[in-house]
């Protein structure tokens, strides 16, 4: 034992757990207690740093510090206990695996000696986990604790991030045995060491390539992000006059607002992104990952680029489409070479070339233009979102669920700023609208959060609303209601003859009572006419959660909607027109 | 193609399942594997022998690499390396048999290590083809039992891979 553990404070596992959560800096937990983490509750009860946050079910936590995380970047932190507690949060934990959110998972386990034995509220916790998360750990000695959370953060937040699950069985952490306690600076691992810099020969060729494009794209994911490089991306656009689109998981990386900004690419990106991207000569990605939902038919895939790709993860490089110029390394620092490499080399792109590229794109941009139909005295989602987005500035966290009402806003809020778009874009996780407003608003009391939901997707957490009075939470709910699990019945009425097996939900409830009921303020809009004075009344009431159930259009589809095995350019335009 | 992977895993409880689940979860083959501690007890050498063409191949090593117990890999087949692997044939002998199957043995390099009134159990170490020759050459026998190991392998020359 060192001179510096005998002076160590003694603490005993829980308490431990506590503290160390305290030292890396967390301000809130998320859970719900449970018989295995009974002395866990009891150290968090008996201190005041470290909050806790208690969710009407485990899911909900999981969402709320997966949300705290996309907004701020830092691991979000989740303590459930055992059993039904960790498979609760499974759902949770695989919704940021699938979008790379650092998160750290604490889950309570059985006795040691009562492991495998089937006893109470037991379940393999680190084999159901084991496909979902970056890493998980168990805790075999108390004396590791302080160790293993370091660890936990270590990898949660590093390289690609992800969460981290730690077991921990109820012996680890009684009150009664205590050890010395030490926060470790920092963690090493022989076996994991992720890349940072980028490789300075391939930034080089990739600045080279780029230089000599005549139809270039900037093509920046979710990575963008969660690695800081917003600012960069930006810069470099902008110098070049490049044309920007962002995935579903990248909005705000790029103003929304700005004119090179060409709008979302992929199944319901813009007709003027998704044609770019296939007439392009270089591609830069960014952050991304050629998703099955942004390319369309791989085969058929962006015939004439040369596709440059920086991404921290090797694994996301010519996974799916093959990547002439790879870069691995963190966003952020690659693009601040890439932009000093470009100013140094006072060199720009072929501005005829350029030019003309932006006049395809502007011809592009008029073909579709995001138009939907305004002659109707029905509410169209199309107009609440933008009448949402006028009244935020762009400016909102736009918390979202999954569904129609999903695409709507990612293709009409026009986002200004990283890190305010908070979806489920992997996983397309039902329910986490809600608890991710929550997790955003508890932490960014001044702003203002919405969550845009559907009928379907906010009656997954709906019990949340009780939470959300307990903690004073001022969401503003915009219910995009149309009677229908939309986005099933757009493919219903486009691939099964509007047959409409079970996306019809009978039955609903009356959404203002039942704001009220949890103590929130409720307001139905019907017509067109009530939309404004029903969002100037919400953004108005700042402190209060504000429940709008809005009445929209049920026939409505998404579009553009790429064709299912075509090109990224073969796309539905509306109900009568394709390319 | 075939592709034998040497991996040194950290010596720890999960990391193994972790890694044979990847295989499951990704839809990668895994033909044979064989898994012990190294002269450092902390760290496991891990032998996979899969298949797939070189862009699966590619996505294998990586995903195995994101693997935080992965301490290092290589793809052995890549370059000049010795591959073994140990089989225990039990076959019947008895009459004739007898004399025949102590014959291949012999040719294959193999070693009868049991012996009972009406079986033989054979070893032999070679490469899995050598292996597969043997059996293809008992034909004439009844087999009662075969063991394989799974692959092991290692880089020729000066090449290794070691902390």
């Amino acid at each position: 034992m060192t001179s510096q553990s005998k002076q160590a404070e003694m603490l005993s596992g829980a308490a431990m757990i506590i503290r160390a959560l305290a030292d890396e800096g967390v301000e809130y937990v998320y859970g719900y207690p449970g018989g295995a983490v009974l002395h866990i509750y009891d150290a968090l009860f008996q201190q005041t740093q470290v909050k806790h946050v208690l969710v009407r079910h485990e899911q909900a936590a999981t969402h709320m510090a997966d949300a705290y995380a996309r907004a701020t970047g830092k691991a979000g932190v989740v303590l459930v206990t055992s059993g039904p507690g960790a498979t609760n949060a499974v759902t949770g934990i695989a919704t940021a695996y699938m979008d790379s959110i650092p998160m750290v998972v604490l889950t309570g386990q059985v006795m040691s000696h009562l492991i495998g034995g089937d006893a109470f509220q037991e379940t393999d916790m680190l084999g159901i986990s084991r496909p979902i998360v970056k890493h998980n750990m168990s805790v075999r000695r108390p004396e590791d604790i302080p160790y293993l959370i370091k660890k936990a953060f270590y990898i949660a937040q590093s390289g690609r991030p992800g969460p981290v699950v730690l077991d921990i069985p109820k012996d680890m952490t009684l009150p009664s045995v205590k050890f010395p306690y030490h926060y470790p600076d920092e963690v090493k691992l022989r076996s994991y060491q992720p890349k940072l810099k980028g490789h300075s020969g391939q930034i080089k060729k990739a600045v080279t390539a780029l230089l000599a494009a005549k139809k270039p794209i900037l093509y920046a994911g979710g990575g963008v992000i969660m690695g800081g490089g917003s600012a960069e991306l930006t810069e470099l656009a902008q110098y070049l006059n490049l044309p920007v689109t962002n995935t579903l998981m990248g909005l705000g990386a790029y103003p929304g607002d700005d004119p090179q900004f060409i709008g979302m690419l992929g199944m319901h990106g813009s007709y003027e992104a998704n044609h770019t991207m296939h007439n392009a000569d270089v591609i830069l990605a960014v952050g991304a990952r050629f998703d099955d939902r942004v390319t369309n038919s791989t085969k058929k895939f962006c015939p004439d680029a040369t596709i440059i790709h920086i991404d921290v993860d090797p694994a996301s490089i010519s996974k799916t489409v093959n990547a002439h110029i790879p870069i691995v390394g963190l966003v952020q620092p690659v693009l601040e070479e890439m932009l000093s490499i470009v100013k140094q080399k006072k060199k720009k792109l072929d501005a005829s070339a350029l030019e003309q590229w932006w006049q395809q794109i502007n011809a592009w941009r008029a073909v579709h233009g995001g138009r939907y139909d305004t002659q109707t005295p029905l509410l169209k989602p199309q107009y609440v979102i933008e009448q949402v987005s006028k009244i935020t500035k762009g400016n909102a966290f736009v918390c979202s669920d999954v569904g129609q009402h999903q695409m709507f806003a990612a293709q009409y809020y026009k986002f200004n700023k990283p890190n305010r778009w908070i979806n489920s874009g992997g996983l397309g996780t039902m329910g986490f609208g809600l608890p991710a407003a929550m997790g955003v608003k508890l932490n960014f009391p001044d702003d203002d959060v919405i969550c845009v939901t559907g009928e379907g997707s906010i009656q997954m957490n709906i019990q949340e609303l009780s939470t959300c009075k307990q903690y004073g939470l001022g969401v503003k709910i915009i219910n995009l209601n149309n009677g229908y699990l939309g986005m099933v019945k757009q493919w219903q009425d486009m691939n099964y003859e509007s047959r409409y097996a079970s996306s019809y939900m009978d039955s609903l409830p009356d959404f203002i009572k039942l704001a009220e009921a949890y103590g929130h303020v409720g307001i139905r809009v019907t017509t067109p006419e009530e939309l404004q004075p029903a969002l100037e009344r919400a953004f108005a009431l700042k402190d209060q959660l504000v429940f709008l159930d809005i009445h929209i259009d049920p026939k409505e589809h998404v579009y553009p909607m790429q064709i299912p095995g075509g090109a990224m350019n073969d796309m539905f335009l509306s109900k009568t027109e394709r390319t | 193609m075939r592709h034998i992977i040497s991996v040194l895993l950290e010596n720890e409880s999960g990391a193994l399942a972790r890694l044979v689940g990847l295989f499951a979860q990704r839809g990668y083959n895994i033909d044979s594997l064989t898994v012990a501690p190294t002269e450092d007890a902390t760290l496991s050498r891990l032998t996979l022998v899969t298949h797939g063409n070189d862009q699966v191949i590619e996505q294998i090593t990586k995903q195995l690499h994101k693997l935080i117990e992965v301490v290092k890999l290589t793809d052995l087949s890549e370059s000049a390396h010795i591959e073994r692997e140990l089989m225990l044939v039990k076959v019947k002998a008895i009459g004739e048999q007898r004399d025949e199957v102590k014959r291949c043995a012999d040719i294959f390099r193999g070693q009868i290590v049991d012996v009972s009134a009406s079986t033989y159990t054979v070893q032999l170490v070679g490469t899995s083809d050598k292996l597969d020759a043997f059996i293809q050459a008992l034909t004439g026998s009844q087999i009662l039992e075969v063991v394989r190991s799974g692959v092991s392998g290692i880089a020729r020359g000066d090449k290794t891979l070691a902390m």
